[in-house]
């Protein structure tokens, strides 16, 4: 129970603090505006702030220590700190270094940007990266099986690692950290396959229901309202246990992409429906049919351009859902099959590892690893949105 | 009042056809399958004569329509037929004992209401702490606060669940023993205990909602502090805070209540993740296991409940935006 009236006395504590803070910074400022005018909840806020600030400080120094049991605690909190800040001094290089080389116009892109932005930029190339030349940078095999199994991650011979293993190695002896950098090939490319048919189905069924009008586009509507009614995990959960029957392996994978791109294409579908009709009431739209240009015309080369900017935003979001689905299919079971190395697949596989966090934390960082790059990679993108859609909203407030 | 009802009685409706042209969806997915179930349980050496006596029994030689109807008629007076997995077949096994395992309905209905209790403290959490959050997000705007939080809120909202779930395990069970790792939960328990084992998991799916709604309401907020009845009361010298509160948040309700349904009906999906991380007994779960095993009766009924829960929720934020705008409450 000490744990509560502890939480109870650091509180009270804090909140005594921001009173102070305010007290003795409106003393020693002479009444400066900045602390005459500040509420009382702004006070506490800086000092809850502070707080944090140097607990995060104090617990990357324990993190540190020598004594191990201590150190194993806060292993996390220290490794989650050490990467937020290689992280954001990198994303800073990055976009120092865009603003410097570059053509004029993605020079200036890049001064206006923030450094969220510029982080998402550079974890999305860093994964393309890695998933094109997947089979060049991996040091083994993703289905390769070796003699050792359940090496420890790190590296460090007296903890039972090996340094040709420098993330250890999984229950039946595969390297994770290969695995994890083929997933970037697997995961990454299925969820972008399935983003890309989504979007060529969905966007053209779109665009035709708004040139079309009429039935054409009362019977697609009325289609994708009955789809869009069943929970899109769920629905892709019946439909893959219906594929299960016909396909195994490699072939339910491919359904699975198949399926989730019928279901992802509604709302890509909705979308385009929308941005559509606002485009074929035009002129240069009249012009056109005037000059008696066909469909395929239309949609392709007088629509399509003047809705990619909307149909963009929307493909970075509808690929963080695609790219979640899967994991989370893949994490149940039913998602991308072995032997194909998975993200989702690999944080299923490993999750018992979680177990030693409080004796070897090493061991137990293996399943967060590869669930952390889907974070990341989904965090990225979204950040990358974020910024657009703010660009082009021109919000100030 | 009589035109509001008629608006309420509309979209309930339409909800109720949507409903039955979802089952139609889900019925024919399930019936695509090829060969027959009968054949599916038996396996590859299974006698004609065994094959044909639990097509009978399941009723699989009559045609689809006719299945349909008598799935739809069973479904709404609460029988979802039997489950394959237990299935026991009397004409075939030559005995009729343990029939009550064996039907879906009675598989499914304590897991419901361990999922709607899990939805509902996970809901107890979020709702008050969203609506807080976005109030002082929106009062804060461009603050180092207001940053701080919506770089998290986006973090968390683009996180898998189970990323969500193993971390907060690796706190608050591993390393702190606070909260069990596993939420197995059972009828004898007291309340209290049983929101102990479920607050984990409510914990996780917080995170993945509350982000969400936060946004959202900061957005709402934020949206309406150009209008000139608020510069009006700033200008009368009121506090940001009564500003926001009193003025502001009650205009922005209808988008806030709206976004909040919408994120309920999303927990149905997520609960099926955070279950199954957290072997919580709930329908999810069942679902889940049904599928791998390809138990058809309950992976159809799930399918349905989950349908009727997220087509009811989305219902609901269509009414509740409609009470709650007078302009639509008087139409023109």
């Amino acid at each position: 129970m000490s744990f509560w009236v502890e939480t109870v006395l650091l509180l009270a504590a804090m909140c005594a603090g921001g009173w102070i803070f305010r007290f003795v910074g409106r003393k020693v400022t002479n009444n400066k505006p900045f602390f005459r005018d500040m509420s009382y909840g702004v006070a506490f806020g800086y000092v809850l702030g502070a707080a944090v600030l140097v607990w995060l400080i104090w617990a990357y120094m324990l993190s540190r220590s020598s004594d191990m049991m201590v150190a194993n605690k806060y292993f996390f909190l220290g490794k989650a700190i050490e990467g937020f800040l290689i992280f954001a001094v990198a994303a800073w290089i990055f976009r120092l270094f865009g603003r410097k080389v570059g053509t004029e116009g993605s020079r200036k892109l890049f001064r206006s940007m923030p450094l969220t932005a510029s982080f998402g930029i550079m974890i999305i190339l860093i994964y393309a990266i890695l998933a094109i030349f997947a089979a060049g940078i991996a040091p083994h095999g993703q289905e390769e099986v070796f003699a050792r199994a359940n090496i420890v991650p790190g590296g460090d011979v007296n903890l039972g690692g090996d340094p040709a293993f420098p993330l250890g190695t999984d229950q039946i002896g595969r390297d994770i950290l290969s695995r994890l950098i083929y997933g970037a090939q697997n995961t990454v490319g299925i969820a972008f396959v399935t983003t890309c048919l989504a979007f060529f189905v969905g966007g053209s069924l779109g665009f035709l229901a708004a040139t079309l009008g009429g039935w054409t586009d009362q019977l697609l509507s009325r289609a994708v309202d009955v789809l869009m009614a069943i929970p899109a995990l769920i629905f892709s959960l019946l439909l893959i246990t219906v594929a299960s029957a016909w396909f195994t392996g490699f072939g339910l994978t491919v359904s699975m992409v198949v399926i989730i791109a019928m279901i992802d294409s509604t709302r890509v579908y909705r979308l385009a429906r929308a941005v559509g009709i606002n485009i074929v009431v035009m002129d240069y739209i009249e012009a056109a049919k005037l000059r008696g240009e066909g469909l395929a015309y239309l949609v392709f080369r007088e629509i399509l351009p003047n809705a990619t900017a909307p149909l963009l935003a929307e493909f970075g979001l509808r690929f963080c859902f695609v790219f979640l689905t899967i994991s989370a299919l893949s994490f149940l079971g039913v998602g991308i099959q072995p032997p194909l190395a998975d993200w989702g697949t690999m944080v299923k596989d490993l999750s018992s590892f979680i177990n030693y966090a409080v004796v070897a934390p090493q061991i137990a960082s293996a399943p967060l690893l590869a669930a952390g790059a889907i974070a990341l990679l989904t965090v990225a993108v979204n950040f990358v949105v974020d910024w657009m859609l703010h660009k082009s909203s021109g919000l100030k407030e | 009042m009589a035109s509001i009802l008629l608006i309420i009685a509309q979209r309930l409706a339409l909800g109720l056809v949507t409903l039955f042209v979802v089952s139609i969806v889900i019925f024919t997915a399930v019936n695509l399958l090829p060969g027959d179930f009968a054949q599916l349980i038996l396996g590859q050496g299974a006698t004609p004569e065994a094959v044909e006596s639990i097509r009978r029994d399941l009723g699989l030689d009559q045609g689809p329509v006719v299945r349909y109807f008598q799935w739809l008629a069973g479904a709404v007076q609460g029988d979802l037929g039997n489950s394959f997995a237990q299935a026991n077949f009397a004409s075939f096994a030559g005995s009729d004992t343990g029939s009550g395992l064996s039907s879906v309905a009675g598989q499914i209905a304590p897991r419901f209401e361990n999922t709607m209790f899990l939805a509902g403290v996970t809901a107890m959490i979020a709702v008050p702490v969203a609506i807080t959050l976005g109030v002082l997000a929106a009062l804060f705007r461009n603050s180092v606060f207001d940053r701080a939080t919506n770089i998290l809120t986006l973090s968390s909202i683009s996180s898998p669940e189970f990323f969500l779930a193993y971390i907060l395990i690796l706190y608050l069970a591993v390393q702190n023993q606070i909260l069990p790792s596993l939420s197995l939960v059972n009828d004898d328990m007291t309340f209290l205990e049983r929101v102990r084992m479920t607050l984990l998991p409510a914990l996780t799916l917080t995170l993945v909602v509350t982000a969400h709604m936060m946004r959202m309401t900061r957005a709402a907020i934020i949206n309406l502090l150009a209008s000139p009845y608020i510069e009006m009361a700033r200008l009368k010298g009121l506090s940001p805070m009564r500003v926001i509160v009193k003025h502001a948040l009650p205009n922005a309700l209808a988008p806030i209540i709206n976004v909040i349904a919408l994120n309920l009906a999303y927990l149905i999906t997520g609960v099926v993740v955070v279950e199954v991380v957290f072997g919580y007994t709930g329908i999810g779960q069942l679902f889940v296991d049904s599928v791998k095993i390809r138990d058809i009766p309950v992976v159809q009924a799930c399918c349905l409940i989950f349908a009727a829960a997220y087509i009811l929720l989305n219902l609901t934020a269509d009414i509740m935006s409609i009470l709650s705008n007078p302009r639509l409450r008087h139409p023109k």
